[in-house]
């Protein structure tokens, strides 16, 4: 049975239902993200679970315990807040021994624990500093060291970086994970950052308009989005639009080309239809050059090329379709030039036929 | 210097001088008790005087109870207001807003007429009832100072976040309030704990129509009767006052806590 089981939730506040049939089960020690955009319901549903809001609706299990309604100190849950939360007149060294002096442990043990993971998080030099006197990101450091010293059965992170620098985001968040994974604390953690939720996650909770769209790996999310929203919210998405010819066999035209789906169409013969690809899985050659038997082809026109270090991102025209691809760059071939014509290339496979309405 | 910083001179001159010289006129009065030449003899004879002991005590002691009272009594309610019932702020600052519009002979009248030796609440009836219907009155009085301190006090902390990152840490309200809420806006409560003690040392109207011995009635009766001891004790009282206003600038200053952005 699932550590922390979320079933069928719902919140709403007045007439307004911001979270609607909510299901996610996280195994003990599983690393979870929340993605979606603003104002989807992230954070009322990590509120949920940490008690701060009382679901209108459903049922919230830990280790099997109900838990729905019970006040937020009495649960066993870490929060670490975007805005750190640190007590403004307390030590670094109080902040963290807060919840174990309430938890009514020994002087001594308090003194052990805080530093212990003052060293965690690597500030044991700073314990008798203030807040005021840390950095965002030696103060999130801290609200962190805060909320796992209680030993929480579940440490819940709203958005904890998204007040930093990039620099320090991509060195935290790695620090996180690693510190997640050495203790094995079952994790949520909520970001509208799709990089960090791609890369740091054993599964994705991709939420929209208050629904969890898809629940997945990273893999799973960026390589198989079952939805359009998923496909789109998460990563680049090229669009082509174009007339079903045969929906079975996945055949259709775009722009007066024809390209095949790996996966039948979800059209009738001769409706609108359209497909994805991802700016990666794409090729560009020269338009004399044949490609594997198998392989899609279209012809279009460079429209632009943006040259973004590691790699080219180039936009290629065919008529009322256009597709941004990356390329990796190449320091001893020039990119290609804008208004020369090319061979865009693409598997069978690497179409994506997404439910959910036109784009 | 140019004709604007001139003029701005001159007012703050003016100024200065509206407000000073009475002052020093008063104080070089206070000093002529002795005949022909300049003594402390009126302080001498009010500091020695067992009324002044006795009713400056007695107000101090009003002033302390009031700010014991007041504190006890605002901050959970501004605490409160601002993490669940926002709401309500315009309707809680009006109210303690009163005090400063309904004059206090209004209030204690009617004080008097709810407390009076016959009603079910005879509080008027003992010497300690009224001390303490004295320092409600005084609770009341003060509230706008009060409650305006410890508001700002609060808005300047992330009271909500900083409530819910103590319950998630186990701590119950009374941990919360006094362990996380007070500590941090103390600076606050203290400031407006010295504009209560200066309003009640020398609170006149509720102390003398309740008929308690404190400092202002005595004050009143001094200035009626003597000559050049009202004139020490109105320096001495705005040395006092003073001191408090002082006191709040050094506390409002000092170990600047800043709350987290
Ligand atoms: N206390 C509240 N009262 C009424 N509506 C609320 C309340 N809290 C949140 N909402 C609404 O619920 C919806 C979801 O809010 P939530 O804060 O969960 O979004 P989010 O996904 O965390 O967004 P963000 O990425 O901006 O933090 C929003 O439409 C918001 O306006
Ligand atoms: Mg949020």
């Amino acid at each position: 049975m699932a550590f922390l089981a979320l079933s069928d939730i719902r919140k709403n506040y007045g007439p307004q239902t911001v979270v609607h049939k909510f299901d996610l089960a996280v195994e003990r020690g599983e690393f979870i993200s929340f993605l979606g955009p603003s104002g989807c319901g992230k954070t009322t549903t990590l509120r949920m679970v940490a008690g701060f809001e009382v679901p209108t609706a459903g049922s919230i299990k830990i280790d099997g315990k109900e838990i729905t309604r019970l006040h937020p100190n009495k649960r066993n849950v870490g929060m670490v807040f975007q805005s750190y939360a640190l007590f403004p007149n307390m030590t670094v060294a109080e902040n963290v021994a807060f919840g174990l002096k309430i938890a009514k442990k020994s002087a001594a043990e308090v003194k052990s624990r805080v530093e212990e993971m003052l060293n965690i998080v690597k500030l044991p030099h700073l314990a008798g500093r203030y807040p005021y006197q840390l950095s965002g990101g030696q103060q999130q450091r801290v609200a962190l060291a805060r909320a796992i010293a209680i030993k929480p059965q579940v440490l819940l992170l709203d958005e904890p970086l998204s007040a930093l620098d990039a620099k320090i985001r991509v060195s935290l968040r790695e620090e996180i994970r690693s510190l997640q994974r050495s203790l094995g604390i079952t994790t949520i953690y909520v970001t509208h950052d799709q990089e960090e939720a791609l890369s740091m996650s054993d599964r994705i909770v991709v939420m929209s308009e208050g629904r969890a769209e898809q629940i997945g790996t990273p893999f799973e999310i960026y390589n198989n989005p079952t939805t359009r929203f998923v496909a789109s919210f998460v990563g680049t998405l090229n669009v082509l639009k174009g007339q079903a010819l045969d929906p079975a066999s996945g055949l259709m035209r775009v722009d007066g080309q024809e390209i095949v789906s790996a996966k039948p169409l979800p059209a009738a013969a001769g409706a609108e239809c359209s497909v994805a690809l991802r700016p990666e899985v794409a090729t560009i050659g020269h338009p004399s050059i044949a490609v594997a038997d198998g392989k899609n082809r279209m012809i279009g026109t460079i429209e632009e090329v943006s040259f973004l270090g590691s790699v080219v991102r180039i936009r290629v025209r065919f008529q009322e379709n256009a597709i941004k691809l990356d390329v990796f760059n190449n320091p001893n071939a020039a990119p290609p030039e804008r208004g020369a014509e090319v061979a865009v290339s693409f598997a069978r496979e690497d179409v994506l036929v997404l439910e959910g309405g036109h784009a | 210097m140019n004709q604007a910083r001139i003029g701005a001179w001159i007012a703050t001159i003016l100024g200065a001088l509206y407000f000073v010289v009475p002052l020093i006129g008063t104080f070089e009065f206070s000093l002529r008790m002795r005949r022909g030449e300049y003594s402390f003899d009126a302080y001498r004879v009010v500091f020695g005087d067992p009324q002044f002991q006795a009713t400056f005590a007695y107000s101090t002691l009003q002033a302390l109870a009031t700010i014991v009272v007041g504190v006890l009594l605002v901050v959970p309610t501004a605490y409160w207001i601002q993490l669940r019932l926002p709401k309500l702020r315009p309707v809680v600052e009006f109210i303690t807003l009163m005090p400063l519009v309904i004059p206090a002979i209004v209030i204690v009248f009617g004080y008097i007429r709810l407390y009076n030796s016959s009603s079910i609440l005879p509080m008027t009836a003992s010497a300690r009832a009224t001390d303490l219907l004295l320092t409600f009155s005084y609770v009341t009085l003060a509230l706008p100072y009060m409650y305006r301190a410890v508001d700002t006090g609060l808005r300047a902390i992330d009271v909500r976040t900083l409530t819910e990152a103590a319950e998630n840490l186990g701590a119950g309200w009374p941990t919360i309030l006094f362990k996380v809420i007070l500590p941090n806006v103390r600076s606050a409560i203290l400031s407006g704990a010295f504009l209560t003690f200066a309003v009640v040392i020398g609170e006149f109207t509720m102390a003398s129509l309740l008929n308690r011995p404190a400092f202002g009635p005595y004050l009143q009766n001094i200035g009626a009767n003597r000559a050049y001891e009202p004139s020490a004790l109105a320096i001495i009282a705005f040395v006092v006052t003073w001191a408090c206003m002082g006191l709040i600038n050094v506390f409002g200053r000092g170990k600047q806590i800043k709350a987290a952005p």
